[in-house]
């Protein structure tokens, strides 16, 4: 599990449900996060996090457990209200940047119904055209599978069919948190191979893990969190050779980062 | 004990005899408490789906109204649909009373509660498993909620039943709305009531255990329905 990922939010920060014109008429990106903060009872998960993320590639959110990685891509995505600081996708709020943007969870939530059924749902709710259904099951290697009941997947699968259902909503953004967590090596090379192509498509991919080997070969940027608070953004190619802060080092050396 | 014995062979010849006046009870007995319990899925489904997916200011006292609903007593609710059914009363002009459509509305309003109360706290447990998905994907309150209802249809057949079985072992609410009226209103329920006040307690007996038989049955159906569903989702023939 994600280290964050079974808190159970209040009500107090949970928000509302608001539904935002899918059509977009500027682009999402750029995305300027700042002073965000996220309080709970029991202190803060996040607190002053500053970002900005460009218009295109591929960003790795790397950090410890309880770093606040899951949390920060929630309200980046608009699925919790931060209790300080703004989320604003060139202007928009979070919560109305959501019906632009997917989310793949680090535990697949698949309804009880066939593979292929849980495509066509999230095509029509969308407003999707149903007949790319099998063009996807295809990309993601899940035709030969379309009647099957999707609880009935692997894990593997039932992750390949969840960012299947991601992409058909054609997202402008497409948040994945620790997608690869507990995979076979197949499974992980499938879907960096998706999420690769999907990057060169034109999708701003945000991947949080904490494999440093896949943040490697995917990242274009490396967002590090310690504390709830940003502790380094950089070009990838800058971060793995030479971490600027003391806790990515010890991190990437495998020493335990608390 | 000797009425026990007695009774299993009364029941059996009444059956085997295929006895007319039995058959139209029976058949009456499902027709109603079938009929109040479509009704009721009708309503309460939709009713539990709602409040399972919605938070509102008063959401608890709502919660505790339609869980105290379920204990409402047969009696008082066939009190109050007498007196709206009844000539002088506001639906008097419909002139149910003393008709099956009284029963149904009277058992439908006894099930209600229970279908609403039953399916809130399965699609509540539900919707808790699909909620962050279901934001991440913009749906609307009305896609959330025919998504819980179908996701959970397997669960939601034994909430059925539930009302299935409080309607057909009612008895208060029909004797008082329906009359226990032979040909036209009788059903298991009143029929072994009225059996048991004549003191014919075989005869009683035996009507009870066929009702009993007949409830199994509906259960033993449903069960194979469902199981009969699943299988064929698990062989992947169904809802592609």
């Amino acid at each position: 599990m994600s280290d964050l990922s079974d808190l159970r939010m209040t009500d107090a920060v949970r928000i509302p449900r608001r539904r935002a014109a899918y059509a977009p008429s500027l682009p999402l990106l750029p995305l300027r996060v700042s002073g965000l903060r996220l309080d709970i009872a029991q202190g803060a998960l996040l607190d002053g996090v500053e970002l900005t993320l460009p218009r295109h590639g591929c960003t790795v959110i790397m950090g410890p457990n309880g770093a606040g990685k899951s949390i920060l891509l929630k309200l980046l995505h608009g699925l919790l209200a931060p209790s300080a600081g703004s989320v604003s996708w060139n202007g928009l709020p979070a919560t109305e940047a959501t019906a632009r943007q997917a989310l793949v969870f680090q535990k697949p939530v698949l309804l009880r119904r066939s593979v292929a059924a849980n495509l066509d749902f999230v095509l029509k709710a969308r407003g999707g055209d149903r007949a790319r259904r099998d063009a996807l099951l295809a990309d993601v290697g899940l035709a030969h599978k379309a009647r099957q009941p999707a609880r009935s997947l692997s894990g593997g699968e039932a992750q390949r069919l969840a960012l299947a259902r991601a992409l058909a909503t054609d997202p402008e953004v497409l948040f994945l948190d620790e997608p690869t967590a507990s995979l076979d090596p197949a499974s992980v090379q499938v879907i960096e191979r998706i999420v690769g192509e999907a990057c060169a498509r034109g999708t701003r991919i945000v991947f949080v893990t904490h494999d440093i080997g896949q943040a490697r070969r995917i990242a274009d940027d490396v967002v590090f969190l310690h504390r709830g608070r940003v502790a380094e953004h950089s070009a990838a190619a800058e971060f793995f050779p030479e971490p600027q802060s003391q806790a990515a080092r010890d991190y990437l050396a495998g020493r335990i980062v608390l | 004990m000797q009425d026990i014995g007695e009774a299993f062979r009364l029941a059996l010849s009444l059956v085997l005899s295929g006895d007319a006046d039995l058959f139209e009870i029976v058949g009456l007995s499902l027709q109603v408490s079938l009929s109040a319990t479509l009704i009721a899925c009708a309503i309460g489904l939709p009713v539990g789906a709602l409040v399972a997916v919605s938070r509102f200011r008063g959401r608890g006292a709502v919660l505790v109204l339609i869980n105290a609903l379920m204990g409402l007593p047969p009696v008082v609710v066939g009190l109050l649909v007498y007196l709206y059914l009844s000539r002088s009363g506001p639906l008097g002009f419909l002139g149910l009373l003393y008709t099956p459509g009284a029963m149904i509305v009277a058992q439908t309003i006894l099930i209600v509660p229970i279908v609403a109360a039953l399916s809130r706290q399965v699609l509540e447990d539900l919707h808790g498993e699909y909620a962050e998905q279901f934001r991440s994907l913009c749906l609307t309150r009305w896609q959330s909620i025919t998504t819980l209802l179908w996701d959970g249809r397997y669960a939601l057949m034994t909430v059925g039943l539930a009302g299935f079985g409080r309607a057909a072992a009612e008895v208060g609410a029909v004797i008082i709305v329906g009359g226990n009226i032979d040909h036209l209103t009788r059903v298991m329920t009143t029929a072994i009531a009225l059996e048991t006040s004549k003191g014919d307690l075989p005869l009683a007996l035996a009507l009870g255990i066929i009702l009993l038989v007949i409830a199994l049955g509906v259960n033993a159906g449903v069960q194979m329905l469902r199981m009969s569903a699943a299988r064929q989702a698990s062989l992947g023939a169904a809802h592609v």
